[in-house]
């Protein structure tokens, strides 16, 4: 007999309670698709599995304030399947894209991608380069947090006990905006970053980049916001020079570790690259916003 | 530790049964319902084999839990043919050769159907991307690939 329990709450408050009020190992669990597998291979051995599914604030996409919401738990395949949502953020659409199989798309989610905090995922530096907030309620009330302040290290969120990620806000975009993502893989499909890049910049009306915001996946031990890669690209038309600068910036501030998919020497130099590349193609997608 | 009790829909019929909280929803398929078409390969979600619909999105009931599917509606292997009839899927794999040993096949059934019903004319680009996610460790994917295309051109004359 197994001492597993499953809930399904229908509300945040009753999630929230029972995270909180569980006295051993709870697991907030959206796709399943890292904590099952967790769970089957021992990695982890809860009490209480929370399916968030049922909250309604936690799935769904929709307009705010100029902006998009999407619900933490909302599966990839709807933010993939979203034409609104993707002709506003399609850096953040390519990243899901490269989330697993269309299988595992049609169960897991951004908010469990963020939140399982490996330092891999897709989708993070996507959402960190877009400059979205997500919502988190918990025992003291809801607060708002920049998604790069989420993981913090491998497994490791800045969560504390009872709290979950809700749902993330995409701000109203300034026209002549664009975002991309880009991976390096050994394979096209179904394989783990070896670097992700994420870069969302905006130009103004003379094609002088003005803002932007650029984030490393697999780089270090959590997905980095690096400050000097954007400020490589503001005030520049994104022109090979900038393009050098960004690229020695994005090297620069990698901290990787050697591992069976690629070397730190190669994650340093391919970060730079891909890093070139992402910003290329925000700037088309920018010039055609 | 009480069971879980679930009520839900396969294939347009409803079943009844009883599950811990920690079986996942092919356990409860295979073992609690027996209906035994659905595979198991990796069990971590990278194979595909156990691909079923679950309130119309293709997943793998390895990474689904046997409880989440109460109230829902599935759609597995065994409701793919009209009684004698194959589905042009089942047929052009037959005919083609989409197989070998078998075990990927419910999987890479179900997914393709998923993709077909969805797009009845996908480029081979197409159909070799949706597959990624189904391995198939003998017939080195060309003649699944063929497969599909052919069961596509039949769907497309219907």
């Amino acid at each position: 007999m197994s001492d597993l329990r499953y809930e399904a709450p229908g509300t945040l408050d009753a999630a929230v309670a029972m995270l909180a009020d569980e006295k051993g190992d709870a697991r907030v669990m959206a796709g399943g698709t890292d904590v099952l597998v967790q769970i089957h291979e021992n990695m982890i051995e809860p009490n209480l599995v929370i399916d968030i599914k049922n909250i309604p604030e936690l799935t769904g996409i929709s307009e705010e304030n100029g902006g998009w919401r999407v619900g933490a738990a909302t599966i990839g395949m709807e933010i993939v399947e979203h034409e609104g949502f993707s002709a506003a953020w399609p850096g953040i659409v390519d990243s899901v894209k490269l989330i697993g199989s269309i299988q595992v798309k049609g169960r897991a989610s951004i908010g469990g991608n963020l939140c399982n905090a490996s330092p891999g995922a897709d989708s993070v530096p996507a959402i960190i380069a877009a400059g979205a907030t997500a919502t988190i309620f918990g025992p003291d009330g809801e607060r708002q947090v920049p998604v790069e302040d989420i993981a913090i290290a491998p497994g490791k969120t800045s969560l504390a006990k009872g709290e979950i990620v809700v749902s993330f806000f995409f701000p109203e975009r300034p026209p002549h905006s664009g975002g991309a993502y880009l991976r390096f893989t050994p394979r096209t499909e179904m394989d783990i970053a070896v670097v992700g890049v994420g870069i969302d910049l905006t130009l103004d009306d003379g094609s002088i980049c003005q803002a932007a915001r650029v984030s490393l996946g697999a780089v270090a031990a959590r997905a980095l916001l690096v400050d000097e890669a954007a400020a490589a690209l503001i005030g520049t038309s994104v022109d090979a020079d900038a393009l050098s600068v960004l690229a020695a910036a994005a090297s620069a501030a990698c901290k990787p570790i050697d591992d069976k998919r690629g070397t730190k020497d190669f994650r340093i130099k391919v970060a730079g690259v891909l890093a070139r590349r992402t910003a290329l193609i925000a700037l088309e997608r920018a010039k055609q916003s | 530790m009480a069971r879980n009790h679930v009520t839900t829909t396969v294939n347009g019929d409803e079943y009844e049964f009883l599950c811990d909280a920690e079986q996942t929803l092919l356990d409860c398929l295979r073992d609690e319902l027996f209906l035994t078409g659905t595979k198991e390969g990796c069990a971590s979600g990278d194979c595909g084999a156990c691909n079923v619909m679950l309130d119309g999105r293709l997943v793998c009931s390895c990474l689904v839990l046997g409880v989440e599917a109460d109230g829902k509606s599935m759609e597995t292997i065994e409701g793919m043919a009209h009684g004698e009839e194959l589905h042009p899927l089942q047929k052009k794999f037959l005919e083609l050769n989409g197989l070998q040993c078998g075990i990927c096949t419910p999987g890479i059934l179900i997914a393709a159907k998923a993709l077909l019903d969805r797009n009845p004319d996908p480029t081979e680009t197409e159909i070799r991307y949706w597959l990624a996610g189904n391995l198939c460790r003998c017939t080195g994917y060309d003649k699944v690939v063929r497969s599909v295309q052919a069961a596509a051109e039949e769907i497309r004359k219907d």
